[in-house]
């Protein structure tokens, strides 16, 4: 049983929809009282074989507002595995001292591996660009708590569709909610047809065009924005020609609709102009601080403490 | 006129007829024959075919494979001709199909997935059985049955 057990968590596809409207919950609680002491006297090692300054204080924060205490290695170069250590004897090291490893791995099913090695949970921090499911449930979180559901929403993803993982992730965990989304990006990077195809399978509709304006923006709930990055294109000349076209000016919010919100997974470089970081419409710093939220969710998830357990938890700190 | 022969006859057990020479030696591997101490095994190399050309074929003696190892080798060839033989006489052909899981037989094209890079086994399951797609079972990237490499 999902909710009960010890257990990694390593995708975001195989979770069926209670499973995430469960971890969803979970996250609430943490919001209402992040600060506890459920899980003292745990050790959880932080392993990032690839940079991500962001991801991995966001789960050292949660882990610590929780009482448990971090080990682990933020630089790869100090790891053993550039002495040529196989992930497998890395995994099986570190599990001797830890009762949890987050990992962050450039290279894709990694955590995968990790998971059927580990005797104890792996929570995947992102495989290269193959699943980030933390990000995801962050996504998730951050839709629900600004639409009052995650049900029957108009989702537009815009900029690099082709190699953003978080976009491609949040397709797969949206298909139990009925959205409809828009892809807006340059031909170059628009959305694989893998993910088209996974659409269909699924019946969500889906629309594609490479306008950005405010008569599109008109029509989101969502409005979910990514990097175009130029080191993407095999072709500059197109950089050239679109790299303008997927920047959110506050102009292009006029006829916005009041419950949209705009969401981007950070780093932001230029996507979004900063005159908007103070428009209402604006969410992703605290779609940020929401990730801390469902990391503390993840972390007792994999830990076999259930939602009754954080719902009657006695030892929340009122700090 | 008599009719040669050109390997000779099995009274029982499986014959593997009608493979591609470049792949007799996949099929070999895939189907553990080192592994087959108890029985004789012939292999013809090269041999004339109507069909073919020139084929290969395998007869091991007293032996009868399981359905799952069988479907192993469609992933090298779909067209085999697989016989059952029983006294001298084919009592069984058998069709095969993409097996449900393949481990550590075909190479995942990703470079970047962590079979290439891990000494472990690959797997893969088909996520298509009509179009012959697989799928590997780390980093899920798709790969047509067509187009795979061997490990």
């Amino acid at each position: 049983m999902f909710m009960t057990q010890k257990s990694s968590l390593v995708s975001i596809a195989h979770l069926a929809k209670s499973d995430l409207t469960y971890l969803l919950e979970m996250g609430k609680e943490f919001e209402k009282h992040p600060n506890r002491k459920i899980l003292d006297g745990r050790i959880v090692a932080t392993l990032f074989f690839e940079p991500s300054t962001r991801t991995r204080l966001s789960f050292e924060t949660a882990a610590n507002r929780l009482g448990a205490k971090v080990i682990g290695f933020s630089d790869p170069k100090v790891s053993s595995s550039t002495k040529g250590e196989t992930l497998k004897d890395t995994i099986m090291m570190v599990a001797n001292y830890s009762d949890t490893i987050v990992m962050r791995h450039h290279l894709e099913g990694a955590a995968l591996r990790a998971s059927e090695v580990s005797p104890v949970p792996i929570v995947n921090a992102g495989d290269g660009s193959h699943q980030h499911p933390s990000q995801t449930l962050l996504d998730l979180y951050s839709i629900q708590q600004t639409q009052g559901s995650l049900e029957n929403l108009n989702i537009f993803l815009v900029g690099d569709l082709k190699y953003g993982r978080t976009v491609h992730s949040l397709i797969m965990a949206m298909r139990h909610f009925n959205p409809t989304f828009h892809f807006i990006a340059p031909k170059s990077l628009e959305m694989p047809a893998e993910y088209k195809y996974f659409c269909q399978k699924y019946g969500i509709r889906f629309t594609e065009t490479e306008e950005f304006n405010e008569d599109i923006i008109s029509k989101a709930d969502i409005l979910y924005m990514t990097r175009v990055q130029k080191e993407r294109f095999t072709d500059l000349m197109e950089y050239e020609r679109v790299k303008d076209t997927y920047i959110l000016q506050r102009r292009m919010l006029c006829k916005a609709k009041d419950n949209m919100k705009i969401l981007h997974p950070l780093p932001r470089v230029n996507e979004i102009s900063q005159d908007i970081d103070d428009d209402p419409h604006a969410y992703y710093f605290q779609q940020a601080k929401n990730g801390l939220y469902m990391r503390e969710a993840i972390l007792c998830h994999v830990q076999g403490i259930t939602l009754n357990d954080i719902k009657s938890d006695k030892t929340i700190l009122d700090i | 006129m008599k009719k040669e022969l050109q390997v000779a006859a099995l009274d029982n057990g499986t014959v593997i007829d009608h493979i591609p020479n470049n792949k007799l030696f996949e099929v070999v591997r895939i189907l553990h024959l080192e592994k087959c101490p108890e029985s004789s095994i012939i292999v013809g190399f090269n041999l004339d075919s109507k069909k073919m050309g020139h084929k290969s074929l395998i007869k091991v003696r007293n032996h009868f494979f399981t359905d799952a190892e069988l479907n192993q080798l469609s992933i090298v060839s779909p067209n085999f001709t697989l016989c059952i033989i029983k006294n001298y006489e084919v009592v069984e052909k058998k069709t095969i199909e993409l097996p449900e899981v393949v481990k550590n037989i075909v190479k995942c094209p990703n470079p970047k997935c962590i079979t290439n890079n891990e000494p472990m086994p690959t797997l893969f399951t088909t996520s298509d059985q009509s179009k012959g797609i697989l799928q590997c079972h780390y980093c899920e990237k798709e790969i047509n049955v067509e187009d795979v490499k061997f490990t």
